[in-house]
């Protein structure tokens, strides 16, 4: 707590594209009210002045290289809470579908060709595989109306109150029509709820950018795809869009579908 | 004589990591440069044997401010390849959406990342308290056009309902009728923020460059249309490296670009320098107001030439409306997709400049895949201007020259995340 009362804020960012960052500033046009709560001390990309005596600091993106990991302990020695922000910091996002791809260093000599060394690079990770997180809002991007919740629960010292149903619970409340029944591919029965099931509610089927539930239902999942006629192939891509990280996890839920 | 020694850590208020290195002694410039230290994603490579309607929504994830430029180039690079055809209803939605892309990230980047230098303020929230009713417009115009991507796509940062063949959602004729008010109402903020960015005072700085942007016969180019540089050469869009050529820099983690005379500039500026005539006569009002007339050689006033554009499309997304609303919405679902193996190349010219993606196709599965981003296209020419602007303001107090060759950097907008992520300024 600094003098006026307010709790010291900071923004950091690493491999991602810092939409959630963006979806902050966004959050900001409907909730200035959140600036009489916290003083921002670091965050790059909006601003100039920068402090070093968070409590609390957002992290958004992925760790994908060793020079960036002194930083990420850094951060956790100075914050009394790291929040992982967005799908690159919470899952490892996009960022990781490179390490499912055959090999790393075809991956980097395919986009630097023989300059590929140049560019140091390891299979990406999320942030908790680096330093201890002490919360974590998903999604790519995040919802801004979540962040605004979460940051007002910290605040209180409560739990941020992140869902751990799956998004079919929120699709039901706003009487979407169930995207499986017309046949299309679509997470949402494994998937972390929290977003207002905005994908299926703009016609798109979940890409689980959320991250799966804890206790995902693998034969509810089962009977949807038998029920839809889709086949388990026809969805298994979607699921390491956001989420090749949990390749393990990804793998048990396959073979218990 | 002066000895300089300057050294900007991740130069803030851009998007992404970037650092600057000024090194001068006895008042002769030994060093100036631009590094791009941003983490490399590698998206060309991973995206490769994924599913054709995946790719769009993951190279979205390129980059958080332009990405339903990143979202709409990449369906149409895929729709190319699959030999797709959009209806006349999407075609008008994707260019609707784009515009609200264009003013989202005008507005951010004048008002939130370029402005604050100019009340010399670190960033816009100390603003609030200088003129909180330039905060409050600035936050009505951002909200406005995040409103008018969400009713289209979902969202603004990775639009949710662009699709290949289409869109997933079409939003209802009286979300149209109700934003078509809310844009008309929005001229005022829009004369507001042309009389204000007129008034400051822009830093004198001319150097002439190859201008390279989108062109059509028919329109004010964003989506789709030919490559034309100011220099006189045209290039049909699948021959885009011939402009581009990219190579790699040791100091950066983005690829650079050259044609020509080597570097060139892409952006805001390049398009106004190259379709001038196309503007809406508002927009050129704006333009005569601010003071700019094609050939602007002031790399500074691409923020300038942002505001112009922003008065365009706000006047564009209400005629777009209009003819959406003259025809008839249709409640249609993406165009059906007959997988087929091919190549497929497209470009938009997206908030920051001219964008290209390029893909190859077999059974459905991206095989190949080349993006080449405007921010590394103008790696080339900010190091050019770098070069000629450091000589001629070296004599000034070194806060001054840091805050110049800031700024300098700052008007190209870069989106270093996109072209990887990171920049830094070193004075010696």
């Amino acid at each position: 707590m600094t003098t006026n009362n307010k709790v010291k804020v900071a923004f950091f960012d690493f491999a991602s594209c810092e939409g959630c960052q963006l979806t902050i500033v966004d959050a900001l046009q409907t909730h200035l009210d959140l600036l009489d709560m916290v003083e921002i001390v670091q965050f790059r990309e909006a601003m100039t002045e920068k402090g070093e005596d968070y409590v609390i600091a957002f992290v958004e993106g992925s760790c994908t290289r060793k020079c960036d990991e002194e930083r990420l302990f850094k951060i956790r020695e100075q914050a009394a809470l790291v929040v992982a922000l967005g799908a690159c910091a919470h899952t490892g996002g996009v960022n990781a579908l490179k390490n499912v791809q055959p090999s790393l260093q075809d991956v980097r000599e395919y986009v630097y060709g023989d300059k590929a060394d140049w560019y140091e690079t390891y299979p990406t990770r999320p942030i908790s595989a680096v330093i201890d997180v002490d919360a974590f809002i998903p999604g790519c991007p995040i919802d801004r109306g979540e962040f605004v919740k979460v940051v007002k629960n910290v605040l209180l010292g409560k739990t941020p109150g992140i869902p751990d149903y799956p998004i079919c619970v929120e699709c039901k409340l706003k009487e979407n029509v169930c995207l499986l029944l017309e046949g299309q591919p679509c997470l949402g029965p494994v998937t972390r709820a929290g977003c207002g099931a905005i994908c299926p509610t703009y016609g798109e089927g979940c890409e689980g950018c959320r991250g799966l539930i804890p206790h995902p239902n693998e034969n509810a999942m089962k009977d949807v795809l038998d029920e839809a006629g889709l086949k388990l192939e026809e969805i298994m891509s979607r699921f390491t869009m956001y989420n090749a990280y949990q390749k393990e996890q990804i793998e048990t839920v396959e073979e218990r579908i | 004589m002066t000895s300089v020694n300057i050294n900007v850590h991740h130069v803030t208020r851009v998007e992404g990591h970037g650092n600057i290195v000024l090194n001068a002694k006895n008042g002769k410039i030994e060093e100036c440069r631009f590094d791009v230290v941003e983490a490399p994603r590698f998206f060309e490579g991973f995206v490769r044997d994924r599913p054709y309607n995946e790719i769009n929504h993951i190279t979205s994830r390129i980059c958080g401010i332009c990405s339903v430029g990143h979202s709409t180039t990449s369906a149409m690079a895929t729709e190319n390849a699959l030999g797709v055809e959009l209806t006349e209803q999407a075609t008008l939605l994707r260019k609707l959406l784009f515009h609200g892309e264009i003013i989202d990230s005008h507005v951010l980047h004048t008002y939130y990342l370029v402005a604050p230098d100019f009340f010399g303020a670190g960033s816009v929230i100390p603003l609030i308290n200088i003129n909180r009713p330039v905060v409050e417009r600035a936050l009505r115009i951002k909200k406005l056009s995040g409103d008018l991507c969400a009713i289209v796509a979902g969202r603004h940062t990775h639009p949710v309902a662009l699709v290949v063949g289409g869109f997933t959602h079409v939003p209802k004729e009286q979300e149209l009728r109700d934003m078509r008010v809310r844009l008309v109402d929005a001229r005022e903020d829009m004369d507001a923020s042309v009389e204000l960015f007129a008034s400051l005072d822009w830093p004198k700085f001319e150097r002439d460059t190859e201008y390279v942007s989108l062109t059509k016969d028919d329109e004010y180019a964003f989506v789709g249309g030919r490559i034309k540089t100011s220099d006189g050469f045209e290039y049909p869009v699948e021959e885009y490296q011939k402009v581009t050529n990219e190579y790699c820099m040791p100091h950066s983690t983005a690829k650079w670009t050259k044609h020509n005379r080597g570097e060139y500039m892409v952006g805001a500026l390049a398009r106004f320098n190259n379709n001038f005539d196309q503007l809406h006569p508002k927009a050129k009002d704006a333009a005569a107001q601010l003071g700019m007339e094609p050939l602007v050689t002031n790399t500074y006033l691409n923020s300038g030439a942002q505001v112009v554009e922003m008065v365009h499309c706000l006047e564009d997304s209400i005629r777009i409306i209009d003819e959406l609303l003259e025809r008839g919405i249709k409640q249609e679902g993406p165009v059906e997709i007959k997988v087929r193996n091919g190549e497929g190349t497209a470009s938009c010219d997206v908030p920051r400049g001219i964008l290209f993606h390029h893909y190859n196709y077999e059974d459905g599965l991206c095989t190949e895949a080349n993006c080449i981003i405007p921010t590394n296209q103008n790696y080339g020419n900010l190091a050019a201007d770098m070069g000629k602007l450091a000589p001629q303001i070296i004599d000034q107090p070194q806060e001054k020259v840091r805050l110049m060759l800031e700024m300098l950097v700052r008007a190209y907008d870069p989106c270093i995340s996109c072209s990887t992520h990171y920049l830094t300024v070193d004075f010696v």
